[in-house]
């Protein structure tokens, strides 16, 4: 008799209100499925919030909270706590906050809880500026990118967000790609038999905010890890880097002229791009050795 | 048992006998020996529940609404910057018809900077959809607070029980503090709507339309409306299991007053004394204290202040541009009396200033002499 597969649960129902194409509404799907319908989500202000959809109507098959912009994390942790004092510290928290909520606006907060080491899972929906709002920048934005409030190209460099999670020592964070579901799902999976708190961040190509396609995302999302501009890996204990997944270190500029944003970059730009992108590659390489040595 | 001790002290005790299960706090002067003592019995392993040590006020109050929300008892509090740092917070709070309590120790916002007791810090907070209650001493910022979990979970809304900086935070008197069964008694186990429930899925606090906000609001309103009768019924449900009550106000010699003093808080006990000297002078001067300000016990000042010829509101806070914002409120209320009383505000205490029975009785008498009133406010201080 033919072994009849089952499709898994989709916690992230049709009708959802994400544009067509996004890549963030993929990675919500996927964590998501991940995750299975046990568990409480909270969202903040972010495209994750349009997504999860207006009353009546919601996309979540969870039991979820749209909470404020800038506390996604002490909103997991109050859920958390309450739920552990009624007995169901099984149930996991998981939170969803864009790049500004993560980044900029909500870092505070989320520092705060990361250093508690409060009870939950974190998941950074990092499309690189405010898009919900309409495309302006963020501390998320690369440099040289174009957005509504920084025409001329990002005098900035983007945050290193994983870097100043690593340093509160927290259990666990992964970076993770909608082009590498299996990679995103055992993240996820690993992230959700732990405890404390886990962070994930997942670059989610925007199609308005970085001018691609309908068609793009996966295949942006692709590229920035092929060029190694969005490498995959994850951190134990702040300490322990383990890059997850090797690239085929195309060059940048192929990741960069996928997307609209970057039509407008000189090729002095281009290069200085790449010479980041190839320091940071050592750099993490170097950190992802000293572990397997230590090992 | 009756102890020595500071109304900090007696708000934590009241905190922990009601078993909060979750705390959240941050510290600040002058609230900052309550989340001190709490923690001195989390440590000790007496207070039960979680205890988190935030980064801040704005965190703290996320936590509070949260597991709230999640069906949680749950207590916090703030002073000052702390109180109007958690600005957006308490709207939220109150919106998502939470029951967090919280103390607010009434402290001056900067700038200048200050640590002495002003009221502004939560009378900005008027609008936010939360009840307050201002307490007059130690005890019964201690009853309020008890008070204060079973009002909010009744009605789910989020209270402040407001006290003094300084005045009732550290100054010490006697408190009669309960035994633990006689509050289990009085306040049982928390049966708050947990909205977190994975077997019954639902979105919490989703994006409505214009009409849906309106309804909303609404909602909350007759909520508010309605906590006033909740308010006096759990005032009288205490005085049955403590022997103590004090209603939505309190009037004093008011039936014959051809002046009536309007007080909050503190000023109430240091006007109390001042009455007795004013009555002994054989002036008929009466006093109305003001405990409710959220909700407006618009009817309970109404029955007594309807037809009171001349009222002076004393008050330690100012809305700059306008008046002391209980005398605006009372002015409100009273506009549509038949007996049309002239209402002074005066400014005494603004900064923790001191207000002493010298300059309440000057009040006293410069309201029955003057027949003039003023529209904007009267300064008076005891230096001046």
């Amino acid at each position: 008799m033919m072994k009849m597969k089952t499709r898994p649960v989709e916690v992230l129902r049709r009708g959802h209100m994400a544009c067509p194409g996004c890549g963030l509404s993929l990675g919500m799907r996927m964590v998501l499925r991940a995750m299975g319908p046990k568990m409480v989500g909270v969202v903040v202000p972010s495209c994750v919030a349009v997504t999860s959809g207006p009353f009546p109507y919601t996309a979540l098959g969870v039991p979820a909270f749209h909470s404020a912009f800038e506390i996604a994390a002490p909103t997991a942790a109050g859920i958390a706590a309450a739920l552990k004092e009624q007995g169901k510290e099984d149930i996991p928290v998981l939170a969803f906050a864009g790049d500004g909520g993560t980044f900029d606006i909500g870092l505070q907060s989320l520092s705060g809880a990361a250093d508690r080491n409060e009870n939950f899972i974190y998941v950074c929906m990092d499309n690189e500026a405010y898009m919900n709002t309409g495309i302006q920048v963020s501390s998320a934005t690369p440099r040289y990118t174009w957005t509504g409030t920084s025409p001329t190209g990002n005098p900035r460099r983007k945050k290193q967000i994983m870097e100043i999670m690593a340093a509160h020592r927290m259990p666990y964070a992964a970076t993770a790609s909608i082009a590498f579901p299996e990679d995103l799902t055992r993240k996820i999976q690993k992230a959700k038999a732990m405890r404390g708190t886990r962070f994930i961040h997942m670059l989610s190509p925007c199609t308005t905010g970085w001018k691609i396609g309908e068609d793009m995302a996966v295949k942006v999302a692709m590229l920035s890890v092929e060029t190694n501009v969005f490498p995959l890996y994850e951190i134990e204990n702040g300490l322990s880097y383990t890059i997850t997944y090797s690239s085929r270190n195309l060059p940048v500029e192929k990741y960069l002229m996928a997307q609209g944003r970057y039509q407008h970059l000189q090729p002095d730009q281009i290069q200085a791009i790449q010479a980041e992108t190839d320091r940071a590659w050592v750099d993490l390489q170097g950190r992802a050795a000293k572990r397997k040595e230590e090992l | 048992m009756k102890r020595f001790i500071t109304g900090n002290h007696a708000v934590a005790e009241a905190a922990r006998l009601c078993r909060p299960q979750i705390v959240a706090a941050y510290p600040i002067t002058p609230q900052t020996p309550i989340y001190e003592k709490l923690s001195d019995w989390d440590a000790a392993g007496e207070l039960g529940g979680t205890m988190m040590r935030v980064e801040s006020e704005h965190s703290a109050m996320a936590v509070c609404l949260s597991a709230s929300l999640a069906g949680a008892r749950t207590f916090t509090a703030t002073a000052s910057q702390g109180l109007a740092l958690m600005h957006e917070m308490l709207h939220f709070a109150a919106g998502c018809r939470t029951a967090v309590v919280m103390a607010v120790v009434n402290r001056t916002l900067a700038a200048p900077w200050a640590f002495w007791s002003d009221q502004t810090d939560s009378l900005s907070q008027r609008d936010t959809g939360w009840l307050q209650i201002y307490c007059e001493n130690n005890q019964e910022s201690l009853d309020t607070t008890i008070q204060a979990f079973r009002i909010a979970e009744e009605i789910k809304l989020p209270i402040m029980v407001v006290l003094e900086g300084n005045f009732i935070s550290h100054f010490m008197e006697p408190v009669e503090i309960p035994e633990q069964h006689m509050v289990d008694g009085f306040l049982p186990a928390v049966c708050l709507p947990r909205r977190f429930d994975v077997d019954n899925p639902g979105y919490a606090i989703p994006t409505v339309t214009q009409q849906q906000f309106r309804k909303y609001r609404k909602l909350s309103q007759e909520a508010m409306e309605h906590s006033l009768e909740v308010i006096e019924q759990v005032d009288t449900e205490f005085a049955a299991h403590f022997g103590r009550s004090y209603g939505l106000v309190e009037a004093v010699d008011c039936e014959d007053a051809e002046l009536v003093i309007l007080t909050t808080a503190t000023i109430t006990s240091t006007a109390r004394v001042a009455l007795a000297e004013l009555r002994a002078e054989g002036l008929k001067v009466g006093l109305f204290k003001l405990r409710i300000f959220r909700p407006f016990p618009t009817a309970a000042i109404r029955a007594v202040l309807d037809k009171a010829p001349r009222i002076a509101v004393i008050e330690r806070n100012i809305s700059l541009g306008r008046e002391g914002i209980f005398c605006s409120e009372v002015k409100a209320a009273l506009i549509n009396s038949s007996g049309h009383p002239r209402i002074q505000g005066y400014l005494a205490g603004i900064g923790g200033s001191d207000v002493n029975p010298k300059l309440i009785k000057r009040i006293a008498h410069h309201a029955l002499e003057t027949d003039m009133v003023q529209d904007g406010p009267l300064w008076m201080a005891e230096d001046e």
